[in-house]
C-alpha cells in the first residue's frame, strides 16, 4: 500500500514537468530580480496582480494570449510534421501584410465579408511564407531552420518596405498604415475589460489543430511522416505534400497571430508591431508539449506574463526584457525535463532493489 | 557602367567588406567545431550576442580591451556550456536548446544594460587601434582591404587556417570528426564522445564570443541591444554553404561581409535605393545562395542526435 503511493507521488511530480519548469524559471528569474536590488517577492506580487489581480490586468492578459496561442500552434503544428518552425515572426508580419492589404483595399465591404475574408488572406499570406521553406525542405532537405530564420529578415523588411511605400499613411509622417475599415476589425466583447473576439477564435482554431491532427486522414499522415519520414514514405504516405502542408498550415496560423494583433488590438499595420511573438511561439509550443490542451495553457502563462512584467515595470522599474529572461530559462528547464523519464526508471530501479534488499 | 563599378568597388568598400566578415568569420568557424563535433548549435546568436555584452562589461570595468575580449570569450562559452549540458549530459533537443539559448542571450544581455546603464546612459570603452602591418600595409589597393586593420581582423584570418590545421592535420581533430560522424566507433576507440563534445561547444561558444567582442569592443564602443542582429545565423549558413570546411567558410563571410558593406556604400554614393531593401539585401543573398546549394551539402552524419553509451 505504502509503496503504491509512493509510486503515484512519485508519477504525479514527474508528470508535471511542465509545471515545475515554470516555477524554476520564476525562481531563477528571482535572482536577477534581486540582482536589480528589488525583492523579488514583492515583484512577483506586482506581477500576479497586474496578470490576474485586475479587471483591466486580465483584459491584457487575454489580449496578449490571443497572438501567443496561434503562434504557438503554429509552431506546434509544424513540429508534428518533425518540422522546426522558427519563421513566425516573418509569416506573421507576411500574413498580416496580406490581411491589412486586403481590408484597406476594400474599405466598403460591410464585416460579416470583409473580416472574414482579411482573416483567410492573412491565413494564406503566412502561410505563402511558411509553405516556400517546406517545400525547400521536403523537396531538396535543406534545413527550415536556416530559411525560416533568414525569410524573418526578408519578411520583416519587406512589410517595412511597403510601409514607406504604397501602404504607407496619407499623412506620410511614420511607416505605418492608415486605421483598417472598422469592418475588419475583431469586435469587442467585453468593454470592461477590453477583450475582443479573438481568444474565441484562437480558442476554436485550437480545437481545429486538435481535431485536424488527431481525427483526420492528413493529420494522421503528418505525425506519421514527424514520427518516422523513413517508414512513412515506404507506406506509401506523401511525404513531401504532408510537409508542405504542415509548414502551410504553421505559418497560416503565424498569419493569424499578426491579424490578430493588428485587427483586434492596434487597428492598423506598422513596422514593429509584433514584440516577437512569432518567436514566443517556439517557447508556447514547448511548454505545452505541442499538444493544443498544453498550447493553450501555455499561451496563458506566457500572456499573464506579458501583462505582469508590465506592470512590473510600470510600479518597479524593472525592464521588460525580464519577460524573456524568465521564458528562456523555461524553455531550457523543458529541454532538461526530458532526462525526468530517465531519471525516474533510475530511481524506481533503485527503489526495486533496496526493496528486493530488504526481503531477503 | 563601368566608371560606375570602378567607383563602387573601391578599396574601402573591400576593407568594410573584410571587416564585416570578422564576427561571421569566428561565429562560423566554432559552429564548424561544434557541427563536426555533431552538436547542432543554432545558439550562437545568441552566444555572439551575450559575448559582445559581456566583453563591454569586461572593457569598461578593467579599462582593457584584451581583457574584455577574454571576458567576452568566457561569456559566450558560458552560453555555451548550458547547451553542452542539455545537448550532451542531458540528451535535450538541440534545436530547442539553441532557441533557449537565444531568447535567453537577448532578454539577459537587454536587461542587465538597463540595469547596470539605466536607459539613457551607454557605456563607452576604449577599442582597438588600427595595426597596419609594415610594408604589407603600403601596398596599393591591397595593403588597405587587408592590411589595415585592428588586431582581431587579423586574428580572424588566423583562426581559419588553424581551424582547417587541427580539424584536419591532427589525431584531436581527426577523433572529434569520428565523434561527429560515427560516434560508437569513436568510443570504442577509446576516445570520450562526452568529453569531445563539451570542449567543441565550448569552443564555439567562445568563438561566438570573440565575434562578439569584435561587434561591441571592436566596431562600435559600446552595446547596444541586439546589436547581434541575426549575425549568427548568418555564421550558420555560412558555415552549411562552406560545406563545414573552414577555408570554403571563410568565402562565404566574405561573400555576406560584403553584401553588408554594399548596405553602406550604396546610399553613400546617392544611388536612391529604399533603406528597406538594403536592409532585406544580405538576408535575401544569403538565403539565395543557399537556395543554389540544392542537394549539394551533407552534414556530418551523427549531427544533432545525442550519443547514448552501452
Amino acid at each position: 500500500m505504502r509503496r503504491e503511493w509512493s509510486e503515484a507521488i512519485v508519477s504525479a511530480v514527474f508528470s508535471l514537468a511542465p509545471v515545475w519548469a515554470v516555477l524554476g524559471a520564476l525562481l531563477l528569474g528571482g535572482v536577477f530580480i534581486a540582482a536589480a536590488g528589488i525583492n523579488p517577492l514583492d515583484a512577483y506580487g506586482v506581477l500576479l496582480q497586474g496578470a490576474f489581480g485586475s479587471l483591466s490586468g486580465f483584459g491584457l492578459t487575454i489580449q496578449k494570449t490571443v497572438p501567443l496561442l496561434f503562434a504557438g500552434l503554429g509552431v506546434a503544428f509544424a513540429f508534428r510534421c518533425g518540422l522546426f518552425n522558427i519563421g513566425g515572426e516573418g509569416q506573421l508580419y507576411m500574413g498580416a501584410l496580406l490581411g491589412g492589404w486586403l481590408a484597406l483595399s476594400f474599405t466598403d465591404l460591410p464585416a460579416p465579408i470583409l473580416l472574414p475574408a482579411v482573416l483567410v488572406a492573412s491565413f494564406i499570406g503566412g502561410g505563402i511564407w511558411g509553405a516556400i521553406p517546406g517545400l525547400l525542405r521536403a523537396k531538396w532537405n535543406m534545413s527550415e531552420i536556416i530559411t525560416t530564420i533568414l525569410m524573418n529578415y526578408i519578411g520583416f523588411w519587406f512589410v517595412s518596405l511597403m510601409l514607406h511605400g504604397p501602404l504607407q499613411e496619407s499623412r506620410g509622417y511614420y511607416p505605418q498604415s492608415e486605421i483598417l475599415p472598422q469592418a475588419s476589425w475583431l469586435p469587442i466583447i467585453w468593454p470592461a475589460a477590453r477583450v475582443h473576439v479573438g481568444i474565441f477564435l484562437a480558442l476554436l482554431v485550437a480545437a481545429a489543430v486538435y481535431v485536424v491532427m488527431w481525427r483526420t486522414t492528413i493529420g494522421y499522415q503528418i505525425r506519421a511522416v514527424g514520427s518516422n519520414p523513413q517508414a512513412a514514405e515506404y507506406s506509401g504516405i506523401p511525404v513531401v505534400r504532408s510537409m508542405v502542408l504542415a509548414m502551410f498550415v504553421s505559418g497560416g496560423l503565424m498569419g493569424l497571430a499578426g491579424a490578430a494583433e493588428i485587427l483586434g488590438v492596434q487597428h492598423r499595420l506598422s513596422d514593429f508591431f509584433s514584440p516577437g511573438y512569432g518567436f514566443d511561439g517556439i517557447a508556447v509550443a514547448l511548454l505545452g508539449y505541442t499538444h493544443p490542451v498544453g498550447v493553450t495553457l501555455a499561451a496563458v502563462f506566457f500572456g499573464g506574463l506579458r501583462a505582469g512584467f508590465n506592470a512590473v515595470q510600470r510600479t518597479e522599474g524593472l525592464p521588460l526584457a525580464l519577460a524573456q529572461v524568465v521564458q528562456g530559462l523555461t524553455l531550457i528547464l523543458v529541454v532538461a525535463s526530458v532526462s525526468l523519464p530517465r531519471l525516474r526508471a533510475h530511481l524506481l530501479r533503485r527503489k526495486e532493489a533496496t526493496g528486493a534488499a530488504r526481503s531477503d | 557602367m563601368l566608371q560606375g563599378l570602378i567607383e563602387f568597388f573601391t578599396a574601402a568598400f573591400f576593407a568594410a567588406g573584410v571587416r564585416l566578415a570578422t564576427p561571421l568569420i569566428f561565429s562560423a568557424i566554432g559552429g564548424i567545431f561544434s557541427e563536426r563535433s555533431g552538436v547542432v548549435n543554432i545558439g550562437l546568436e545568441g552566444m555572439m550576442l551575450t559575448g559582445a555584452f559581456a566583453g563591454v562589461v569586461g572593457a569598461f570595468y578593467t579599462g582593457n580591451a584584451w581583457l574584455g575580449v577574454l571576458i567576452a570569450m568566457a561569456g559566450g562559452a558560458l552560453m555555451a556550456l548550458i547547451h553542452a549540458f542539455l545537448s550532451v549530459t542531458i540528451r535535450g533537443d538541440q534545436i530547442v536548446s539553441g532557441a533557449a539559448i537565444n531568447i535567453l542571450g537577448l532578454g539577459l544581455t537587454t536587461y542587465s544594460l538597463r540595469i547596470i546603464w539605466g536607459l539613457q546612459d551607454k557605456p563607452r570603452v576604449a577599442g582597438f587601434a588600427v595595426w597596419k602591418i609594415p610594408v604589407l600595409g603600403d601596398i596599393p589597393f591591397i595593403g588597405e582591404v587587408l592590411f589595415q586593420h585592428i588586431p582581431l581582423v587579423y586574428l580572424a584570418f588566423i583562426l581559419v587556417p588553424v581551424a582547417h590545421f587541427v580539424l584536419f592535420r591532427t589525431s584531436w581533430g581527426l577523433s572529434l570528426r569520428s565523434v561527429g560522424e560515427h560516434p560508437k566507433a569513436a568510443d570504442t576507440l577509446g576516445i570520450s564522445v562526452l568529453r569531445t563534445r563539451y570542449i567543441c561547444v565550448l569552443i564555439s561558444g567562445a568563438l561566438a564570443g570573440l565575434g562578439g567582442a569584435f561587434l561591441s569592443i571592436g566596431q562600435l564602443h559600446t552595446f547596444l541591444e541586439n546589436m547581434s542582429a541575426g549575425r549568427g545565423f548568418i555564421a550558420l549558413a555560412a558555415l552549411i554553404f562552406g560545406k563545414w570546411m573552414p577555408v570554403r567558410t571563410l568565402a562565404a563571410c566574405l561573400l555576406f561581409g560584403s553584401a553588408q558593406a554594399a548596405i553602406v556604400r550604396i546610399p553613400a554614393l546617392n544611388y536612391s535605393v529604399s533603406p528597406q531593401l538594403l536592409s532585406m539585401f544580405p538576408y535575401l543573398l544569403t538565403l539565395l545562395t543557399f537556395v543554389g546549394l540544392v542537394g549539394k551539402t551533407t552534414p556530418p552524419a551523427a549531427v544533432g542526435t545525442p550519443y547514448v553509451k552501452e
